[in-house]
């Protein structure tokens, strides 16, 4: 099963490598892994996707990342609610000719042409992970010449005040 | 800007190191130098602190190992980089699988070298990382009192573990007249031990109901140092206690509440308590296989409380009904503290007695042509009335000493638990003497496990350490040869090794100026050990007990607590 897993974790030499060991030392498969920097300086936030067999495997992956010296929190967030985003990158095989098929095909996702070439267009899009596979179905058979995504990268929705 | 030390004189990066040191109480380092370490042995020639120089880098790890187990500081330990710290990997292991706080500085090739395949160069910080609980390369010295106070708070907190200081050759030589804020930055790093009492009391109010109450204590109930409160606990409310390898000592063998060691070689009525308990509370165990050599059906018929300093281990083999995180110091004492009525164990406990009496640890006592091993640690245990501290290697001997000896106190017993090293037991007895000298020191070792670090024998005069070092020589690696010849068919597959051309392990302790006597005759062995164990200073006893011994009982891998070999 696909967990998501947020961490909050110090900006340290190494902090990737022995977060993703800890990870391979368990054979956990990480689907996607995105880093990045958050509002607090020398904090970074790490989002992990991973494929389970058992929520006992996610809580026992859970309790060993926090126990690390340089990680600050860990949560699963897939049963809360909460919001996830990846942005895809796709070069399609797009002659003249089908090019407005093609931007009509791939309006409804909102994605953007980015860059023309004589005969390719690369668009881009952000969204869930469904969404961004729907959009790599509907221009599949154009051509994909070139396809690099970015990994989920989330967090959990603030709570609705009363 | 991080706030910055003005130091009252000029010190190169070694001196701040061994400084740092040495205000945190250590008195003591093990260690092997290199060119990687020059810097800092050209400080240890000068500083007041005392180094022990072994004869492999392997055997200073188990000493420091063995120093830390029996006083529950941390070992310290330097060696150079490349071979000299790649040497120290066994040890750093050893200690992450026994919880033993170590700090191990690794020399390594200059800053401008590292990264590119320099003379020497081991990436130590890649090598290290799944086998400490920190690690840590310092890239200046200025850094260095504030790296080395984190690496001690690491160490000694929490769940206790080694941490490796990699430590660049320049920034050794370094000369500073400031540092950057020494004190501790560990933001995330927040070990939990108070227990929850809400959660307490919850557990405490089912145990108070159980019928067939049982405790079960492992290695963290010896680090805690809190056999006292254990004691205290089972004797209030009456409820009996079996331990595992790593948790003996923590109730004296002859406590009429303690059924004894549990797991694979334990005692039956340890073992049968575990199975048929309906209430299981386990502190510092981590279930080992060893242990619960069968989790989907440990403790079957029980509820299980687990408590722990690492919240990871709670839930990661046995599924548990009550967990609570804490250390087992405090867990105990907050017990005791609650004020429940039990319901009475005594039927249980009578039944736990009859298990004891009819099917106790045993051998062969009348053998009269062949010395029994069992025989000689029970006879080390008469001779020392259970006062010795006992260190051991890996093998059928320690599964013999574990079950013979009659362990009185806390971290009376020193053995490579989890990792199961061979190799561990002559340096780790070296350092347990070091750090308590005035206890005697018995070491349990075969003959293949001797022949890995027998090369420490080399500082036994040189540092005046009495120990006293009795080889159970079986001509074999016994314990592989017992696993052929249950599960094997008896094929002897390199295990036996060639008669008449075993080593001469009397001459050779002669050659490194030590006393020895070789020992083969069962009809004169009681006073033959009285006499090897009243010597004067350290002396090897080569003991040629019997070959084809096997260690039981034995459960073997995968059944259950219940299904016993060896057992009539
Ligand atoms: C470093 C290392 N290598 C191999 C083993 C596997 N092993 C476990 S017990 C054993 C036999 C030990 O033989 P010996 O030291 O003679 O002790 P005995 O079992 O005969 O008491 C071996 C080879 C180990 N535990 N450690």
């Amino acid at each position: 099963m696909r967990r998501i897993l947020t961490a909050k974790v110090l900006n340290t030499a190494g902090v990737l490598n022995r977060f993703t060991g800890m990870l391979s030392r368990r054979q956990t498969n990480i689907e996607s892994i995105s880093v990045g920097p958050t509002e607090v300086e020398h904090i970074s936030r790490i989002t992990i996707v991973i494929d389970v067999n058992t929520l006992n495997e996610v809580e026992i992956v859970v309790k060993q990342l926090n126990r690390m010296v340089d990680v600050l929190r860990v949560r699963d967030i897939t049963d809360l609610p909460h919001l996830e985003r990846e942005v895809v990158l796709i070069r399609i095989h797009a002659p003249a000719k089908l090019r407005s098929e093609i931007f009509t095909i791939i309006q409804p996702f909102r994605a953007s042409v980015i860059d023309v070439a004589e005969k390719t267009i690369t668009i881009q899009s952000t969204g869930t992970t469904q969404k961004i596979e729907a959009l790599i179905r509907s221009v599949h058979p154009y051509g994909i010449k070139k396809l690099a995504r970015t990994g989920v990268t989330g967090f959990t929705r603030e709570k609705e005040g009363k | 800007m991080t706030k910055k030390l003005k130091l009252q004189e000029a010190v190169s990066g070694s001196k701040l190191l061994l400084d740092t040191v040495q205000h945190h109480g250590v008195d003591t380092i093990f260690g092997y130098p290199g060119g990687a370490v020059l810097p800092l042995y050209d400080a240890i020639y000068s500083h007041p602190i005392n180094h022990i120089l072994t004869r492999h880098e392997q055997g200073a790890l188990h000493a420091a190992e063995g120093y830390a187990k029996r006083t529950g500081k941390p070992g310290v330990v330097i060696v150079t980089s490349g071979p000299g710290a790649t040497n120290a990997i066994t040890g750093i292991a050893d200690a992450m699988g026994d919880s033993v706080p170590l700090i191990v500085i690794t020399g390594q090739v200059g800053t401008p070298g590292i990264g590119k395949d320099a003379f020497q160069e081991a990436d130590m910080l890649g090598i290290t990382m799944p086998i400490t609980k920190y690690n840590y390369q310092v890239r200046d010295t200025k850094d260095l009192p504030r790296v080395i106070n984190e690496a001690f708070h690491i160490a000694t907190t929490g769940r206790k573990g080694p941490v490796v200081i990699d430590l660049p050759k320049d920034i050794q030589a370094a000369v500073v007249t400031e540092i950057n804020d020494p004190f501790i930055n560990l933001p995330s790093y927040q070990p939990h031990t108070e227990p929850n009492m809400w959660q307490m009391n919850h557990m405490f109010k089912a145990l108070s109901t159980a019928k067939k109450p049982l405790i079960l204590v492992g290695g963290g109930v010896n680090y805690a140092k809190t056999s006292h409160e254990l004691i205290a606990l089972a004797e209030k409310h009456k409820i009996p206690v079996v331990a595992s390898l790593l948790g003996l000592g923590a109730m004296p063998l002859n406590h009429p509440l303690f059924f004894g060691f549990a797991g694979m070689h334990g005692a039956y009525a340890a073992n049968m308590a575990l199975v048929e308990t309906d209430f299981l509370l386990s502190i510092g165990c981590r279930f080992d296989d060893r242990l619960a050599t069968n989790p989907a059906d440990f403790a079957p018929n029980a509820k299980i409380a687990h408590i722990d300093i690492d919240p990871a281990e709670i839930g990661k083999i046995i599924h548990t009904d009550y967990p609570i995180v804490a250390d087992a110091k405090k867990a105990l004492t907050k017990m005791l503290e609650l004020d429940f009525t039990f319901a009475n164990t005594d039927k249980w406990r009578a039944e736990l007695e009859d298990y004891r009496a009819l099917h106790p640890l045993t051998y062969n006592r009348t053998e009269q042509t062949e010395i029994k091993p069992q025989r000689v640690v029970e006879l080390v245990g008469k001779i020392t009335d259970g006062e010795a501290i006992i260190v051991t290697d890996v093998g059928q001997h320690q599964m013999w000493a574990a079950q013979f000896y009659p362990f009185k106190e806390e971290r009376q017993l020193i053995t490579s638990g989890s990792l199961g090293t061979m190799g561990f037991g002559i340096p780790a007895a070296i350092g347990a003497k070091l750090a308590d000298p005035a206890k005697q020191v018995v070491l349990f070792v075969g003959d293949g496990g001797f022949q890995m670090t027998s090369e420490e024998l080399a500082i036994l005069k040189v540092y005046g350490i009495d120990i006293k070092i009795i080889i159970m020589n079986n001509m074999s690696l016994g314990m592989v040869r017992q696993w052929q010849e249950n599960f094997y068919e008896n094929r002897h597959s390199e295990s036996v090794f060639v008669e008449n051309l075993q080593p001469d392990f009397v001459m050779l302790a002669n050659a490194y100026h030590m006393d020895a006597v070789k020992l083969d005759n069962p009809l004169t062995i009681e006073q033959d050990l009285r006499d090897f164990l009243s010597h004067d200073g350290a002396i090897l006893a080569d003991i040629v007990i019997s070959p084809t011994e096997h260690v039981l009982p034995m459960i073997p891998p995968g059944n259950s607590n219940s299904e016993m070999l060896g057992v009539e």
